[in-house]
């Protein structure tokens, strides 16, 4: 008894809501060694620029609990190399493409929007708002409601119409619904949510700090609360607007929490980092944890949470937990 | 050129533990994995997956081959040190135990078309990956020169593999405990002559590597050298691991060691530049593409992109 994975992006039907996440898998191809990106909701990229980008110095990596900080500064080809490379081979190989862009102007974003619109088969673009406005003092625009619904309203105004524009959305601000309405308004189709949080590690041994850029985002199962908190929170204030829920998912399980609290799709990122094919076998687990709990159609827990009466009579096997090893 | 570009590529696979056993300093942990036995070429390594399946510890571990061998359908013998969590870990599995393994990964060690006399120089367990290395060379007709160091005698690997197959072995310690007292790079140029090297390889830290690279390229001998840089996912998606390296283009780009390396000819790497952008690398702030700065009169195409990726 197959569950029903259907996911909507916006208008878009994808056959499942599992994707990667945004700078975890490249622009797939590394990944394909050892799964079938086809088989999955989507790829959804890293983050293309303009121009092409050296990144930051290295250290850009450092180990905590349960997670990792990176600062690797975007580093990429740019958007030309990406249309002249990584699109074609995406869609050769039957993938659907959602495609994450940075700028650091509102104009960049623009142009972004305008080349990828100009290329066939993008399936729909996320907008990158964790970057630092360089006309702002370096401010994040997903600090901001106005910045980051400047953004939104430009790329949403430029994209093809039938290209469907989710905002990536910050967990490090005060009020992530503020943040959400304000992309909302501006046009957004739907939200993704979180990206990483701004963390430190200090080498005891050095006595200085590990990453050569200082500060760098935290990511892995350490931050999944706080997805779970912030996809909460959109969803109860935002209730029909779609959301890819991103943040610490290593099993099928932790998908189904995002799930549970308003997610409409899920990304895999960090753990893609411990497992190459962490994104096939979680969309594996998350059909299992659906069937063992009797779940006809994925669609039908979207969001289930918010309903008091959810839980009853629904509780799941001891050997439907057991199964989730790698 | 070698087949390099032509073998599949890796796999990821779950792979039973056959031994852990100490070796003087190190572990070294053999696995049935036939996958990747069939598919190593020397200078290749393999990520590991630590801590069991509820890890706090998430990046992947990576750790060059040593060996492989054709018993139990294929093995893979790498070498390892304690000195986190995860390499404590590992040190603590037993055989039988499982573990999630992907491989194997990178660019190998090229071989020479011609038989050559090649001096292979490692320090401490980064020497592991030269004793296949030297198999394959010895089978093409190359004559072999092992120069090993460590700090201490237990820390030099492989010295007595090296004694008993290698054309020469010379072996420094810093503490003098086993063979000459100094460190390899101390007695590289005399032993670059005594031997007639014609090819270079060398694993070791980035120092030894640099110090290395720059004796040969006194001398016009080509080295090839297999880098140590932090990984986090080691198939190439995260960037961790880049360093910059001059393309065949004469442009520097940030290269991913995991992909576009392990190994390196030396006098492509930046050894002074690392840890740092070089202002004139691919993208760096303010890089512009060679088609824009033609205007000033240069010849070049303006390419984006790096070059396709061997392995």
């Amino acid at each position: 008894m197959a569950v029903d994975l259907r996911a909507r992006l916006g208008h878009v039907e994808l056959p499942n809501p599992i994707t990667t996440a945004s700078g975890c898998a490249g622009a797939g191809r590394e990944l394909a060694q050892f799964m079938d990106v086809s088989k999955i909701g989507a790829v959804v990229t890293k983050s293309v620029t303009l121009a092409p980008r050296a990144g930051r110095p290295t250290p850009r990596i450092a180990e905590t609990a349960s997670g990792m900080l990176n600062s690797t500064g975007l580093q990429g080809p740019g958007i030309d190399a990406f249309l002249q490379r990584d699109l074609p081979w995406l869609l050769s190989r039957g993938a659907r493409a959602v495609v994450s862009i940075a700028g650091g102007t509102v104009a960049e974003y623009t142009e972004l929007a305008a080349r990828l619109s100009d290329a066939a088969g993008v399936t729909a673009i996320e907008v990158n708002l964790c970057r630092p406005n360089v006309e702002d003092r370096g401010q994040v625009f997903a600090s901001s409601p106005g910045a980051s619904a400047a953004v939104i309203e430009a790329v949403r105004g430029r994209a093809r119409y039938d290209i469907p524009v989710f905002a990536k959305l910050s967990p490090d601000v005060t009020d992530i619904v503020e943040i959400a309405s304000a992309c909302a308004s501006a046009g957004a189709d739907g939200l993704s949510m979180i990206s990483t949080l701004l963390g430190m590690v200090i080498d005891t041994d050095t006595m200085r700090p590990q990453l050569a850029g200082l500060t760098g985002g935290l990511s892995g199962p350490a931050i999944r609360p706080i997805a779970v908190r912030c996809i909460w929170q959109v969803r109860e204030a935002l209730p029909g607007v779609p959301i890819i829920g991103t943040g610490g998912v290593a099993t099928g399980r932790d998908a189904l929490e995002l799930i549970l609290a308003g997610a409409s799709m899920v990304g895999v990122g960090t753990i893609t980092f411990h497992d190459p094919s962490a994104c096939t076998r979680i969309l594996r687990e998350l059909e299992e944890e659906l069937a063992s709990r009797g779940v006809e159609r994925l669609a039908d827990v979207v969001g289930l949470a918010h309903d008091g009466r959810a839980a009853t009579g629904r509780a799941p096997s001891t050997s439907a937990r057991a199964r989730r090893t790698s | 050129m070698t087949v390099a570009e032509t073998q599949a590529g890796p796999v990821q696979i779950r792979g039973t533990v056959l031994t852990v056993r100490r070796l003087d300093a190190y572990y070294a942990m053999t696995l049935i994995a036939p996958a990747i036995a069939a598919r190593f070429r020397p200078g290749q390594f393999v990520c590991i997956a630590v801590g069991g399946p509820a890890s706090s510890t998430l990046l992947s571990r990576a750790f060059s081959i040593h060996d492989v061998r054709s018993e139990h359908g294929g093995t893979v013998e790498f070498v390892f040190e304690v000195h986190g969590a995860g390499t404590q870990w590992l040190a603590e599995r037993r055989a039988r135990d499982v573990l999630d393994v992907t491989g194997p990964l990178g660019r190998p060690f090229p071989l020479p078309r011609d038989p050559a006399s090649c001096l292979l120089v490692g320090e401490g367990y980064a020497s592991a990956p030269l004793f296949s290395l030297a198999g394959r060379l010895r089978a093409r007709g190359s004559s072999i020169d092992f120069l090993l160091g460590g700090a201490t005698g237990e820390r030099v690997f492989g010295a007595l593999t090296a004694r008993r197959t290698g054309r020469s072995a010379t072996i420094t310690t810093e503490d003098g405990s086993l063979g000459i007292r100094g460190t390899v790079t101390d007695v590289l140029d005399q032993v670059v002559h005594e031997a007639r090297t014609e090819v270079v390889y060398a694993c070791g830290p980035m120092p030894v590597l640099r110090e290395v690279t720059a004796l040969a390229r006194r001398y016009d001998i080509p080295v090839q050298a297999a880098v140590e840089e932090a990984m986090a996912c080691g198939i190439g998606v995260c960037m961790a691991c880049v360093l910059p390296v001059v393309g065949s283009d004469g442009v520097t780009r940030m290269s991913r060691a995991c992909v576009d390396g392990p190994v390196f000819r030396g006098e492509q790497v930046r050894w002074d530049d690392r840890g740092t952008i070089p202002f004139d690398a691919f993208g760096a702030p303010g890089w512009e593409p060679r088609s824009r700065r033609a205007a000033a009169g240069g010849s070049g195409n303006g390419q984006h992109g790096r070059q396709s990726r061997g392995g």
